[in-house]
């Protein structure tokens, strides 16, 4: 459904471009849970930033295609489209939901009010009454009283905000919606209730997801598949059982065991040593080397492929090295 | 290990029964009062950890507030080694913060931007210590950064918060704690902000820290895992009561408590995959200004009976330490019918 490759997005500073996302390759099927990963300043935001053409400068998009298939349409390009056909294509065909809602929700219009305006504006000539049923219908969907559109933004909870955000990406009925860490804001508990609550909604409306958190362990529980990203790459893309049980980079691995777990046996963890990479000086060869316990000789010159191997993707020399040279 | 075990001599710092609530003047005399902590009691031992856990506006923070004297109380007493204290004018105890200090959540606003790790330092030792010249002041500053592993030491002394990674950070602000040798670290939400890779080894540091050194400390949080990776018991608290406390793998493996439980379940578990079933509404935490009489969570609580909307249940022990506040576990007063 959309099929990006090698996506690169520079911010332009003084000091020259800083490379925050580098050649990305990702696809997301109908009605499939992609879920990215990855620490703050691992271009995870602004992947999907890009993947929106919602960026700003200093960010520009200097490389790569993101392509849109939709059924009985030629697949279109992202990348070099017009304002004009990017609004027809959003919210109708791609919505977002970012991580504040109260950032993104304006303060002084009634909750009913914001709702018409994205419908009116997606909708040329929708009837007032078609607007009210279906914003109720859209706010129900959530689980928010539908008497609820005549509050303001503050004065609804903020697991209620969050959720009618998600709400409001479901006005017109979109085919992906591309979540930006929609409950870091909230309790566990109404993070696991808006989560059940997409899961179901997924379920009956065959939307796809793409789900961007730092919190992998759940990650592993939402996602259908699980991309990891490190200083800008993706190193690691497989199902999310197979990013659980059986991480082959060591990077996956260190973040997966960087969670305490609930109630598995535990010792003492010992999770990433070292800090995350200045993007404005990266690392030769693997960004990951200096921080990597299996470092190889060629790790800190040669700079590891995104390669399929057993049914998934990993950027690592581990994998891609003979053994007899690992135990040389 | 055993928490249960410790006599109350290895009580360093307890809050007894404390209430505080907040009279919040609205203008046109619309005066409100927040019930933010009603009637809790916590016990620091040396050389121990108690995780306080809870969403967001459960009263954790205020709780460490009041042990950290920030407020006056509204009823109840804080003790330190067995002496109540009272609160003296604000931020002016010296005595006090000797003893006991306070980490916050976030390392980027409690670093004044323009002053470098030296500075930090050497302000805090110098108000708690006297020093024999320049050079015993610098090696202690030198030991105090290597004890956080804040290293290279050298070279970072004289760096500016700006030029540390947030990890970094953080270690100063714990190592600003340490400068005063205390003997109980409030630490609230100490990882929350920081990077996934470096939260472990800040957890790492203040285990450290409690066996090596003896600390006693309280750690806030709302992530259970972190919780049960870090203290020896843990107090879960909900709209402002204390609702289950014990060890941390009594009441992580086997809660009592309604809503213990439905933290627990809620908490993201890669063992387990979500589904779409059970996406009832959960509810959410009541309005502090005007709470439900009783026990507050009665209105979300599967089990609630009449006598939750009324009456706040005294504490059971159920053996091992471990206890709670539930009327599923106390002796009713009258019976009543069960559904």
């Amino acid at each position: 459904m959309l099929e990006v490759s090698g996506l690169t997005v520079d911010y332009l500073t003084a000091n020259g471009p800083v490379r925050s996302c580098n050649g990305v390759d990702l696809t997301v099927h109908e009605r499939e849970i992609v879920g990215i990963a990855g620490e703050s300043g691992s271009g995870k935001s602004t992947l999907i930033t890009a993947l929106t053409r919602l960026q700003r400068p200093p960010a520009v998009t200097t490389a790569g295609s993101i392509l849109y298939h939709s059924p009985g349409h030629e697949p279109v390009e992202l990348t070099t489209m017009t304002d004009g056909e990017l609004r027809r294509l959003r919210w109708n065909e791609i919505a977002i939901v970012m991580q504040s809602a109260m950032d993104c929700m304006n303060p002084v219009m009634r909750l009913g009010d914001q709702f018409a305006d994205t419908l009116r504006a997606h909708r040329p000539g929708i009837r007032r009454q078609a607007v009210k049923e279906r914003t109720a219908e859209l706010l129900q969907l959530v689980g928010v009283p539908a008497d609820r559109a005549r509050s303001y933004p503050h004065q609804l909870s903020g697991g209620m905000r969050q959720r009618s955000l998600i709400a409001l990406a479901l006005a017109c009925d979109p085919r992906v919606v591309v979540m930006d860490e929609p409950t870091t804001a909230v309790d566990v508990v109404m993070q696991r209730q808006i989560l059940t609550q997409l899961l179901s909604l997924q379920d009956r409306l065959g939307f796809a997801v793409v789900f961007v958190t730092h919190d992998l362990s759940l990650l592993v529980q939402l996602a259908d598949r699980i991309a990891i990203m490190y200083a800008g790459r993706i190193v690691e893309e497989a199902v999310s059982d197979q990013i659980y049980r059986n991480p082959f980079h060591p990077y996956t691995r260190g973040l997966r065991d960087a969670f305490p777990s609930l109630h598995a046996p535990m010792g003492e963890l010992s999770g990433i040593s070292g800090n995350p990479p200045d993007l404005r000086n990266p690392p030769s060869g693997c960004p990951f080397h200096p921080r990597c316990p299996q470092r190889l000789e060629q790790c800190d010159s040669v700079l590891p492929e995104l390669l399929p191997i057993d049914g998934r993707r990993v950027a690592c020399h581990l994998h891609t090295t003979p053994q007899e040279e690992i135990s040389r | 290990m055993s928490p249960t075990q410790s006599s109350a001599a290895d009580v360093v710092l307890e809050a007894d029964h404390v209430t505080k609530h907040f009279e919040i003047s609205g203008g046109l005399g619309r005066d409100t009062t927040i019930h933010a902590v009603e009637d809790a009691t916590l016990q620091l031992r040396r050389g121990q950890i108690v995780a306080l856990v809870g969403e967001s506006g459960s009263g954790k923070t205020t709780l460490a507030r009041l042990l950290a004297q920030f407020y006056p109380l509204t009823s109840g007493q804080i003790r330190l080694d067995g002496e109540p204290v009272r609160t003296k004018h604000e931020f002016a105890d010296r005595e006090y913060y000797s003893r006991v200090q306070l980490i916050f959540q976030d390392p980027f606003g409690a670093l004044n931007p323009q002053k470098s790790v030296r500075h930090a330092l050497e302000r805090a030792l110098k108000l708690h210590h006297t020093f024999n010249g320049r050079e015993e002041l610098e090696q202690r500053m030198l030991e105090l950064m290597e004890r956080v592993n804040l290293t290279p030491a050298a070279d970072l002394i004289d760096a500016y918060p700006h030029q540390l990674s947030g990890g970094q950070r953080q270690r100063l602000v714990i190592a600003r704690a340490l400068a005063v040798d205390p003997e109980v670290l409030l630490a609230d939400e100490p990882i929350s902000m920081l990077d996934v890779s470096i939260r472990l080894d800040i957890l790492n540091l203040l285990r450290r820290l409690r066996d090596e050194e003896d600390l006693a400390m309280l750690y806030i949080t709302h992530d259970i895992a972190s919780a049960r990776y870090l203290a020896n018991t843990v107090q879960v608290m909900y709209a402002g009561q204390t609702v289950e406390g014990g060890p941390v793998e009594s009441v992580i493996q086997d809660p009592q408590h309604p809503y213990t439980k439905l933290l627990i379940d809620a908490s993201p578990d890669p063992e387990s995959a979500l589904s779409a079933e059970g996406s009832g509404d959960l509810g959410e935490p009541p309005n502090l200004a005007d709470p439900p009489a009783g026990c507050r969570f009665h209105l979300r609580c599967p089990f609630a009976m009449d006598i939750c909307k009324t009456e706040f249940p005294k504490r059971s022990e159920l053996g091992n330490g471990h206890w709670t506040h539930c009327w599923l576990h106390a002796e009713r007063p009258q019976p009543t019918t069960e559904s």
